[in-house]
């Protein structure tokens, strides 16, 4: 995500590294180069405007035009205005004191109302809570249809009522629902509206003062162009909501939305939608968005999905095999799904500081099916195989191709990888760094 | 002449039908089209006129002017590279002396968007037996919903229509879809969640083509243009519709929300890697969306649009007509 904006950004700053001292010139250049990767990447024009002087006031500072390595500081200044206008700190979803937590979701159509709906029940049942789920979409076809599916997946309850209209009495009766099953928490889908539409937005209004919700969330597809603003701007009027949840984060899209909204509205961003699986989604966090925006990485968030994904015993199991030398091919289709788990290889990747411009201008060719056959290939052996890879031969070779419908090429490319890649952790395990890591 | 009988030979046009001739004579060339779209479109522009309307308000062009219309084009979705292009034409124009005072420009820049995007009606020609329609795009861009006013249009207009619901991913999809072809009495083509959705494609055409139907109009699963493996996926469906009828299918049409920003372009590039797109759908022109990303796609890749959008109810499905489509977004007084 946010490819682009890391790019263009990082073009700018290496033009002016390594040049010692600014010129009035170079930073007029710069801000030009900034502004423009902001309207690309879709940021609101008065939000650029705002962030531009900000930048480019202190950028003309003194502690950039004297600095020995003026590029750094503009980095500097630059993820800093981008973390402050994004809202600083982490803003979690308010839970109520008495339950039930109500939460009203609201949208435009499309933006993902019902998959976050489902999202977040999934993310706080998780957490231990009870959720339940309001299906008020009464215009969609099948909307409710929709929520049950999802609900039925999670086990967790859902509350509809087919062929009503009243989306107010729906959300009354679904909340009264709740109390009476004793659940804690009430997830209120509603139908996608624009913002013109006055008789919508007043059913929105509606469903508000029936339910008195912990929160308000406006959910808002992260491709949105330079409407963000007046979208969040009408739903603010309109029903106050209380914070973002930022949808379809895991394209390309360059999501200046993120950094429009909470500008405009004040409102944070609680939560990101980051996939199509029914767990993809995670909490907001604007500095390290920034550090993202900017091609920094983000390795606190790499580091809390291996946390969660990844066993500690088996890793310090894997460990003493790696330095004792004696991996088998077990271990590494071990490891593949362990790593696999954490999500797509390619998000996670994007994750890692430098990657970008390491793999900048190349075709990156580690796809997840890649990976699939290499999963293919290893299951195809027998365990004594999978234990001592020396004693495949040709035709043991042949029969690992056609049962994991791969070519003897690929059987032996993965092989001799494997060969090389245990030369190396035995290297590893005995002190000697080889040269490829130690520089 | 009524605006129904209207609709209908739009509509008839655009898929190449014979209306009966009587109802053929009643129909003008231009049928006073802009009255629906501009209704339509010309509420939600208040968000960009009021800009538009000081450039446009009269009195001598300055450099201000320019660097302002530059400003509203990207305010309005259509990005550097269109915005940057579409002000040089008007400027050449202003040299040569055709634009002189800022009340010109709107006019001007109605007829350069017209020039650029397909001035010649759009085209959907229903001709082959039947004929076969992929209908492709991101996640709530509204494809099922396209697909479904597309049904409901094509059986007003006499046609059989088969629908594939290929979309087996999203749950309830094919719920929905299932609403909608009763709606158009259209004939369904379904398996169950999780299905193949090259298999479903398939089945939709060979039934489409056993049954004689006229269209068969295939709905896909949202996909970001990013998933390799899903865009595999619909490489795969388009090459398996191929295998029903080899010259299948006819069209394949990307569903684009107006409110997209600039990654509608990344979505239009990879889309139509995947699959040759034939042209696009906006959606949801209404609100606040702007719509002005059609115009950079069509700019920078060539695809027409088809198709737009401009409300939820099914008469708001409308041909596209570049001139109605230009002066609606850039129109500097609402009508309203």
């Amino acid at each position: 995500m946010f490819d682009t904006l890391s790019d263009k950004l990082q073009g700018v700053f290496s033009g002016l590294r390594g040049r010692g001292k600014l010129t009035e010139s170079d930073i007029d250049q710069a801000m030009r180069a900034i502004r423009l990767s902001l309207l690309e990447a879709d940021v609101s024009l008065p939000v650029v405007k705002q962030l531009t002087s900000a930048i480019g006031a202190r950028a003309r500072g003194a502690e950039v035009m004297t600095s020995l390595t003026p590029d750094q500081q503009v980095v500097k200044i630059v993820n800093e205005e981008l973390a402050n206008l994004m809202g600083g700190t982490t803003v979690s979803l308010p839970i109520s004191p008495h339950p039930p937590t109500i939460v009203l979701m609201a949208g435009l159509q499309g933006s993902g109302k019902t998959t976050c709906s489902a999202k977040l029940a999934r993310y706080y049942q998780q957490q231990g809570r009870a959720p339940m789920l309001v299906a008020c979409d009464v215009h969609r076809p099948a909307a409710a249809e929709q929520l049950s599916v999802l609900g039925a997946q999670l086990g967790v309850p859902v509350h509809r009522e087919d062929g009503g209209s009243d989306a107010i009495g729906i959300a009354q009766r679904g909340i009264a629902a709740a109390k009476r099953s004793v659940r804690d928490l009430v997830i209120v889908d509603t139908a996608g509206r624009t913002v013109v539409d006055e008789a919508m937005m007043s059913e929105l209004v509606g469903v508000r003062d029936a339910v008195h919700p912990t929160a308000v969330v406006l959910v808002l597809d992260s491709m949105t162009g330079q409407s963000a603003v007046e979208v969040a701007e009408a739903f603010q009027e309109a029903v106050q909501f209380d914070g973002v949840i930022l949808t379809k984060l895991d394209g390309d899209a360059r999501g200046g939305a993120a950094l429009s909204v909470r500008a405009v509205t004040g409102r944070p961003i609680f939560f990101v939608g980051t996939g199509e699986k029914i767990d993809a989604l995670e909490a907001f966090h604007p500095d390290r968005m920034a550090s993202r925006i900017l091609g920094m990485g983000d390795v606190l968030s790499l580091i809390e999905r291996a946390q969660q994904n990844v066993d500690v015993d088996t890793a310090k199991d894997l460990e003493k095999k790696i330095m004792g030398g004696g991996l088998t091919l077990e271990d590494f289709l071990d490891q593949l799904r362990q790593i696999r788990k954490m999500g797509p290889i390619g998000q996670l990747l994007g994750m890692v500081p430098g990657f970008r411009n390491a793999t900048k201008g190349r075709d990156l060719a580690i796809d997840d099916r890649q990976l699939d056959r290499v999963e293919a290939i290893i299951q195809s052996m027998t365990a004594g195989e999978r234990r001592r890879p020396e004693t495949i031969n040709g035709s043991r070779r042949q029969r690992i191709a056609r049962g994991s419908g791969t070519s003897v090429q690929e059987v032996n490319q993965l092989l001799a990888q494997f060969k090389q890649m245990r030369k190396m952790m035995k290297r590893i395990g005995k002190g000697g760094l080889p040269p490829v890591l130690g520089t | 002449m009524s605006e129904d009988s209207d609709d209908r030979a739009r509509w008839a046009e655009l898929f190449d039908i014979a209306l009966p001739p009587i109802e053929r004579d009643q129909a003008t060339r231009r049928r006073g089209l802009f009255s629906r779209l501009k209704d339509n479109l010309t509420k939600p522009r208040q968000a960009i006129s009021p800009q538009l309307a000081g450039i446009f308000a009269p009195g001598l062009i300055t450099r201000e002017t320019w660097d302002d219309l530059e400003e509203a084009l990207i305010a309005a979705d259509c990005g550097m590279d269109a915005a940057v292009a579409l002000v040089e034409e008007l400027r050449a124009e202003a040299q040569l002396g055709r634009i002189v005072n800022r009340d010109e420009i709107a006019s001007g820049l109605t007829k350069a968007v017209t020039r650029q995007m397909t001035p010649e009606p759009p085209r959907i020609p229903i001709g082959a037996d039947p004929t076969v329609i992929l209908v492709v795009g991101v996640n709530g861009s509204g494809k099922t919903t396209s697909v479904g006013k597309l049904a409901y249009r094509l059986s007003e207009l006499g046609q059989q229509v088969v629908i594939g619901a290929a979309d087996t991913f999203r749950a309830a999809a094919i719920d929905q879809l299932a609403i909608w072809a009763d709606r158009s009495g259209a004939q369904l083509v379904r398996q169950g969640p999780g299905a193949d959705p090259g298999a479903v494609a398939f089945d939709a055409v060979a039934s489409g083509t056993a049954r004689g139907a006229d269209v068969v109009l295939i709905d896909t699963a949202g996909r970001l243009q990013t998933q390799h493996n899903l865009m595999e996926e619909l490489r795969k469906v388009h090459a398996v519709v191929g295998k029903a009828n080899p010259d299948a299918p006819h069209e394949t049409l990307l569903v684009l929300d107006a409110t997209t920003g600039q990654n509608g372009l990344s979505q239009a590039r990879l889309f139509g890697a995947a699959v040759p797109l034939t042209g696009v759908i906006v959606t949801k022109l209404d609100g606040s969306a702007k719509g002005g990303i059609a115009v950079a796609i069509n700019r920078e890749l060539g695809i027409p649009v088809k198709l737009v959008g401009v409300g939820e109810k099914l008469e708001d499905l409308q041909p596209f007509d570049a001139a109605a489509y230009a002066e609606a977004i850039f129109s500097p007084t609402p009508t309203g």
